[in-house]
């Protein structure tokens, strides 16, 4: 190899091997950080502000720790986490791309962080010509109508979806016999849970030897008590379904709806849209497709967009163009209601928003493009090493297997997503998706160059020529190695207070 | 335009042959023809970095139609507290903001860590056992606690206090369509919750659902929430203000068996509602029935310290449609922030936040009472936030209020003022940050617009 790849984060510097302490551990007591305003005003008693009945004998102990300590704790957490920031990340499923910097700068404007969500709309005109332009914006890239910015993450956009549906199918006075939701069993693990909190029945439908969903199995599921299926196009093996436009019409002709999980979206912007499928009901994963950093967890938002015959039931209130040039709030007729506290994780949304403003539509497509590849390229240059169980041109990801590897020489998916780890790399998605044996499941994003591709490439074909003893020692060079997860389970310690 | 793919071209051609196709469109081969979007998407061509921050800062200033930034006086479930610096330098460094949820623990123990002290401080506000990681924001929490309650008890029902904040109770009406719940209102006397006498009542619900201090900033009285539930066998479900259990006791002391909360005043600026933070917390016999992440205390291989998600089959990866909660994303950085800004307030500071909100609270609200026609919503106690009918109408308040560099509050709907007309009640909230001149020039000019 010749040039060195931006993505590789061997050279992360460490300072040792110890337990970071906790915060309560550097705590001593009187010790403190914290000031307060001059304020002048009278320093009335706790006791003459709230009964005695309602106060606290002690005050709270949370920590008692000096700034700089409080600020050494944390850097040095900080310094005990992967992140995107420091190398490559090909989660599968997860598009774990670069965050463009401007995108933060952004969302930090105190124009924007210091705007309380009940202020009158004379107040937010900004905020809310923010929003609508968003919402039109996802709507002309996914082909819908009308969209809701209020679901602050991917699972809760699901259930915003099928609450959708149950509205549609109650107005159409089938809200009754309306029972059972279709998901592949490819799907992701929100799909049935989301299911069941929006008060149906799951059916799976098998994938066919291709990888995609098996038509005439779905046929034989379809009846006039479906609501409607849930389907993520390209899938979670990263395949197109090529039959969407017959699936389409399946489902349509029995009454139901068609919701498409946004979790892929990445591989087909600017390619194709999920209105022109024939979907009825569509999230995004702004945290996903449009660049909000994952904050080792979240906030992410999770917009839904549907077609013109859902848009009445809408969760409310939706910002709205009044006219004149000005922005107002606005009820959908037949709304679910809300969905959030307030107007969804809003500062994700400008985020959002600004990297949007700054790829374009080119751009956005150009991201799709190169999406897909990167991990093209990757699975040809993996052939060798690794099954690839699903060997045809894939879209954004794909899924490779241990499980040759397992046979031969005993190394496990888990044992490559160690070693990876190792070699400088954080993992893939291992086991998932459920139908694939030891699967190990690639995405590595648009914004990863051929040089960190082919350093990651070697690194893995590397760890599939190794063998499963020194495999199974891995990780080695993190802050920690493997984990007694069971113990953790076992013994439940949830909190500092529980292990004294 | 900006470009955050690095290839150059000569690199995407030798990728290209490299898997043997001659163009970059050859890539979508199996997307159908039909399908294909045509002329490419209707969306603007893209902008430098510098042209984005112009366009950014034009809509931000949209937002200041005065060119200064209002003083704060609403509430309602979100307030303008000191954001400490550290939040800023530390919590949001980069390492905790592009990390992804921690499969990989080995590699993420500087977030699972901060989650773990997180977990650990808010079961001491709130006087739990358990807390999970995070969910959305205070009203997803509150639909969880539900949710657990209707699970743990096998019965459908829930009685929700007028007193929870309106807008979580809408949410909370918006996902019982789904589950079947079936919610029913408990009205307010006097500014509390008036729950029924025992002989009222036929079918027991799971959860009794109060906010302490309530929607229009009242102290609840939650030993009596609690005998009412209890009584009935029915879970007590606090939706708790995690400031004021600086200075109150906690929920957990009174017997409340989950506690939620959101999490906006430790660490994160008004942000227009997001993102903000759900806290859930519950006692140690209900942890298997916890939605979302949990991180738990283990030891590597090596016997050193570390932390891990555990309990994981509750969750919706492994348990599918039967696992506890749908979430899988979080607000993960959000109480990361919040863990910051508590460790930086400490054991004193926090109590000292509590009492400060309160000392303006009452001077502000004694103020406001003073003016002619003004009447209080309620006598009961409040602590940071506290109701008033005005002799007009409140939006009309706001709107002139703001000419005079204030956000006077909240406009508060017809439920809560009995036979008087609507909307002429405003829910008025005082953070730390109030100074007397602000307090005092507020009521001056409230009470110039009033006359």
């Amino acid at each position: 190899m010749s040039a060195a790849a931006g993505g590789k984060a061997t050279s992360a510097p460490l300072m040792g091997r110890d337990a970071e302490p906790t915060l309560f551990e550097l705590s001593s007591p009187g010790r403190r950080a914290a000031s307060f305003r001059h304020t002048d005003l009278p320093e009335w008693a706790s006791a003459d502000l709230v009964g005695p009945e309602h106060l606290r004998a002690e005050p709270t102990p949370v920590a008692e720790i000096s700034e700089r300590d409080l600020v050494a704790h944390f850097t040095r957490l900080s310094a005990r986490q992967y992140s995107v920031d420091l190398g490559a990340y090909p989660l599968g499923s997860c598009t774990m791309k670069y965050n463009p910097k401007l995108c933060d700068e952004a969302a930090s404007l105190p124009g924007l962080t210091d705007v309380h969500p009940a202020a009158p709309v004379s107040l937010i005109q900004g905020w809310l010509e923010l929003l609508v332009d968003l919402d039109e914006t996802l709507c002309r890239i996914t082909g819908m109508h009308a969209a809701t910015l209020q679901p602050p993450a991917g699972a809760a956009g699901e259930l915003t979806g099928l609450l959708l549906m149950r509205a549609w199918h109650g107005s159409q006075g089938e809200g009754e016999t309306r029972r059972r939701v279709i998901i592949p069993d490819s799907a992701h693990g929100t799909n049935p849970a989301s299911v069941t909190l929006g008060g149906y029945e799951v059916t799976t439908v098998v994938s066919d030897e291709r990888g995609c969903v098996d038509v005439a199995a779905l046929r034989r599921c379809l009846d006039t008590d479906v609501a409607g299926i849930m389907l993520t196009n390209p899938n979670t093996l990263g395949l197109f379904e090529e039959d969407i436009a017959e699936i389409a019409s399946a489902v349509h002709e029995v009454g139901g709806l068609l919701y498409y999980d946004g979790a892929n979206l990445n591989a087909i912007l600017g390619v194709t849209r999920p209105g022109d499928m024939g979907f009825d009901i569509v999230h995004m994963n702004l945290h996903k497709t449009f660049a909000v950093p994952h904050g080792g967890g979240g906030p992410g938002a999770g917009p839904v967009a549907v077609s013109a015959r859902l848009a009445p039931f809408l969760p409310g209130p939706r910002p709205s163009r009044l006219g004149d040039g000005r922005f107002g709030w606005d009820w959908p007729e037949q709304s679910i209601g809300r969905v959030h506290s307030w107007h969804g994780n809003a500062l994700a949304l400008a985020r959002a928003w600004s990297y949007i403003l700054a790829n374009g539509g080119d751009g956005l497509r150009r991201v799709a493009e190169m999406a897909v590849l990167n991990a093209n390229w990757l699975r040809h240059r993996l052939r060798d090493a690794y099954d690839i169980p699903y060997d045809r041109p894939n879209m954004h990801e794909f899924v490779a297997s241990a499980a040759g590897l397992r046979r031969r020489c005993g190394l496990r998916a888990a044992d490559v997503a160690k070693r990876l780890l190792e070699e400088g790399f954080h993992a893939p998605t291992v086991y998932f998706p459920l139908i694939v044996d030891e699967a190990l499941m690639i995405e590595p994003t648009e914004t990863e160059s051929l040089q960190t591709l082919e350093a990651m490439a070697e690194a893995l074909i590397t760890i599939a020529a190794g063998t499963a003893d020194d495999a199974h020692e891995a990780p080695r060079t993190t802050p920690v190695r493997r984990l007694d997860e069971a113990r953790g389970a076992r013994q439940l310690i949830p909190t500092w207070d529980a292990r004294l | 335009m900006s470009d955050f793919t690095p290839h150059t071209d000569a690199e995407v051609a030798e990728m290209l042959a490299a898997i043997g196709l001659s163009s970059v469109e050859e890539l979508f081969s199996a997307v159908p023809e039909a399908l294909r979007l045509a002329g490419g998407l209707d969306v603007a061509a893209g902008l430098s970095e510098a042209d984005v921050g112009e366009r950014v800062a034009e809509v931000a200033g949209a937002n200041r139609p005065t060119g200064r930034q209002l003083v704060c006086f609403a509430g309602g479930g979100a307030y303008e507290h000191d954001v400490p610096a550290v939040v800023r330098r530390v919590a949001f460094r980069s390492e905790f903001v592009t990390a992804y949820t921690p499969y990989q623990p080995e590699v993420a123990q500087g977030v699972l860590q901060a989650l773990f002290e997180y977990q650990t401080v808010v079961c001491r506000l709130f006087g739990m056992d358990v807390a999970n990681a995070s969910l959305y924001d205070g009203a997803s929490a509150c639909v969880e606690a539900v949710n657990l309650a209707v699970a743990a008890t096998g019965r459908p029902t829930v009685w929700v206090s007028q007193g929870v904040n309106p807008r979580w109770r809408s949410v909370l009406s918006t996902f019982a369509a789904g589950t079947g719940h079936h919610l029913v209102d408990v009205g307010l006397a006097d500014g509390v919750t008036a729950w029924p006498a025992d002989h009222e009542t036929s079918a027991p619900p799971a959860a009794l659902v109060v906010q302490y201090p309530n929607y229009l900033g009242c102290i609840e009285d939650l030993a009596a929430a609690a005998g009412a539930a209890h009584r009935r066998g029915a879970l007590l479900v606090v939706a708790a203000d995690p400031v004021a259990t600086g200075l109150l006791r906690s929920p957990g002391e009174h017997g409340a068996d989950v506690v939620v909360g959101e999490g906006q005043p430790f660490g994160t600026p008004l942000s227009f509602g997001g993102p903000y933070l759900g806290m859930f917390a519950c006692t140690r016999d209900l942890v298997r029935r916890l939605p979302g992440r949990l991180v738990g205390e283990t030891v590597d291989v090596d016997g050193r310290r570390a932390y891990v998600t555990t309990l994981r089959t509750r969750e919706q990866d492994i348990r599918r449609e039967k696992a506890s909660s749908n979430v899988c994303t979080n607000q993960t950085l959000i109480a990361v922030a919040c863990i910051v800004h508590l460790a930086w307030l400490g054991t004193a500071g926090l109590r000292e936040m509590a009492l400060r909100c309160a000392r303006g609270t009452r001077y502000t609200r004694d103020a406001v009472l003073a003016i002619d026609g003004v009447e209080p919503v309620a006598s009961a106690p409040v602590l940071r936030e506290f109701a008033v009918r005005l002799p007009v109408p409140a939006e009309v308040v706001v709107e002139r209020m703001a000419d005079e560099g204030f956000l006077a509050g909240i406009p508060l709907g017809g439920e809560y003022l009995g036979d008087s007309p609507d909307g002429d009640s405003l829910l008025v909230a005082v953070t730390e940050r109030r100074t007397r001149a602000e307090i005092d020039a507020y009521v001056t000019a409230l009470a110039k617009v009033l006359s």
